[in-house]
């Protein structure tokens, strides 16, 4: 499941990786013809696209790659980098560099390009840039409201229209292809050629053109590992095969009491309800969120039972089939509710002594187990919780 | 160099294996590609070489050092950008395109075409700082994963370029 950094691939080992990524990026750009000034310009005056034609194909090819990992549950979209929001910087940094890429001929990575296949004019861009930036930070404090002012955080073009990531794919895709059409049309006028469409180039064009579509209309319209899981889950519970075994609550009550280090009791319910009230040494994950990568790996653990419990005794068996559906085979589902748990444990007031022994017996025992359970929680409290995984975002960007 | 250089390659084939790049290295770092970045770290180590007390008395320099205590060179973009020398390089020499040369519009100076390059680079160095990356790691990498940041500001950087092309036509094509 990636991205690789830094769960699966040390850090260390990064640096190796960004070695071999700028190769395969050098080398991409030099093939572009990014190394040269007069092809990157000539996408200015209309005599040579071929560089919107790189970058976009470019952009494209991996947008629709993120979203055909992220519906397979290759990758986390949740925690890559995206570049933050800063509306004003980025709106007048950026017409900066626009007239930084037509006075100079380059961007910073393509004169790179230039610079290593022997362009002296890579080398001045270069010299300029490392100017420009030594500048911006010299001046800092004159520019700090602007570079700060708006921040929007990390939003996706999507969200700002309302739109899912794949319905934007596809608009993105649409205009590329009309961008790659318009321009061929300018171009060929510049150049004084004539633009001739013929049969062979249209068909080949559009099927390039659709294989993106229909690559994240695939997304769009095959469920997605979860909805797979939910939707034989759902199955098996209509066909009657949802059959978990059961915990006794005064069972679970005794176990925990004396060897709570072997079950691994989880809430099912939302973190509220789990601030409210939960059976001490429990932990929450929701049930909505049990097939997370992280949640997982606490609930697939081949240690300790699973003992499940829920507001209801349906959530408690679901989440038995969910675990089990994951492959792990030891879990039981608690027979009572989280109500009805905290009523019988901890909420016994005095005791009625008016009974027959044996339920003066449990209540005692209840009673009890109540005290007892409460104290093994507030001891193990800070012990026995599940190391807190940091989700952070990767860091990344240019700055 | 004897034999002439190679045509480029299709755009759209170039644009596919950048792009497939672009997301292995999203996929393997959880990132975008870069440039800027390095040449700010490179920036930064030449203050903390040549003025280390400015360096440490001035805010800008003191925050990027304390939060990069491993020098402003130990990063992933000077090594990405390494890299792309490299893999650069190598490209020009299988298709024959090493040259020490200068480009640029016909009847332009030499002279005018070294200034332009280094006003050019010294605006995008500056532009690439405040909107917090290039070309590669705003826009490209932005389009990759959807950054509305990203995406404002290629269509900022492509918009300007377009607008004030006409008035710096004379360094790139014939006047008529």
């Amino acid at each position: 499941m990636g991205p690789l950094i830094p769960d699966i691939i040390s850090g260390e080992f990064n640096f190796m990786i960004a070695l071999i990524v700028g190769i395969g990026f050098g080398f991409a750009l030099e093939q572009g013809g990014f190394a040269s000034t007069k092809k990157l310009v000539g996408l200015f005056y209309g005599y040579d696209f071929t560089v919107l034609r790189v970058f976009f194909t470019a952009g494209i090819t991996a947008m629709v790659g993120v979203i055909v990992l992220n519906h397979l549950n290759m990758l986390d979209v949740s925690i890559i980098y995206i570049n933050p929001t800063f509306l004003w910087s980025a709106l007048v940094g950026g017409a900066i560099m626009g007239v930084g890429f037509i006075i100079g001929g380059f961007c910073p990575g393509t004169s790179a390009c230039a610079a290593a296949t022997g362009r002296v004019d890579g080398w001045a861009f270069l010299l300029g840039g490392i100017i420009g930036i030594f500048a911006f930070g010299e001046g800092f404090p004159l520019w700090k409201d602007l570079y700060l002012a708006e921040n929007w955080g990390p939003v996706l073009m999507n969200e700002q229209f309302g739109l899912s990531r794949e319905a934007f794919g596809i608009i993105m895709i649409m205009v590329a292809a009309g961008a790659f059409v318009m321009t061929q049309i300018i171009e060929n006028k510049v150049n004084g050629k004539e633009t001739r469409w013929f049969k062979p180039v249209i068909i080949k064009n559009a099927i390039i053109v659709a294989t993106p579509v229909l690559l994240v209309i695939m997304v769009m319209i095959t469920p997605n590992r979860t909805e797979v899981m939910n939707s034989r889950i759902d199955a098996k519970i209509a066909a009657g095969e949802c059959n978990p075994e059961m915990m006794d609550a005064d069972k679970l009550a005794y176990e925990l009491m004396n060897q709570y280090y072997k079950y691994n009791v989880i809430d099912v319910r939302s973190p509220e309800e789990f601030a409210a009230f939960h059976i001490p040494t429990a932990i929450n994950i929701p049930l909505e969120d049990m097939s997370e990568h992280a949640n997982l790996d606490i609930v697939l653990q081949n240690i300790k039972t699973n003992v499940f419990y829920g507001a209801n005794i349906y959530q408690s068996q679901r989440a038995c089939m969910v675990s089990k559906y994951f492959g792990k085979s030891d879990n039981f589902a608690l027979k009572l509710t989280a109500n009805e748990f905290n009523k019988q444990y901890f909420q016994l007031g005095q005791i009625n002594f008016e009974g027959s022994k044996s339920e003066v017996d449990l209540l005692k025992f209840r009673k009890e187990a109540g005290e007892k359970l409460t104290e093994i929680g507030e001891s193990v409290a800070n012990l026995d919780k599940p190391v807190e995984k940091k989700e952070t975002r990767v860091k990344g960007g240019c700055s | 160099m004897s034999e002439k250089p190679k045509k480029y390659m299709n755009p759209y084939l170039a644009g596919f294996f950048l792009g497939f790049v672009l997301l292995a290295t999203i996929y393997v770092t959880g990132r975008g590609l870069g440039a800027s970045g390095a040449f700010k770290s490179v920036m930064i180590q030449a203050v903390n070489t040549v003025a280390p007390e400015h360096a440490a008395s001035t805010a800008y320099y003191a925050d990027y050092n304390a939060s990069n205590p491993e020098g402003p060179m130990r990063s992933w973009l000077v090594f990405e950008i390494l890299g792309v020398f490299i893999g650069a390089f190598l490209s020009a020499v299988a298709a024959n395109r090493v040259s020490l040369k200068l480009e640029k519009g016909p009847g332009v100076r030499n002279s005018t075409r070294i200034i332009a390059a280094i006003i050019g680079g010294a605006l995008f160095g500056f532009g690439s700082q405040l909107g917090r990356g290039c070309t590669s790691g705003s826009a490209l990498s932005g389009m990759a994963v959807m950054s509305f940041g990203g995406i404002i500001t290629m269509l900022a950087i492509f918009g300007m370029a377009y607008m004030t092309a006409y008035f710096f036509r004379g360094l790139w094509i014939k006047k008529q």
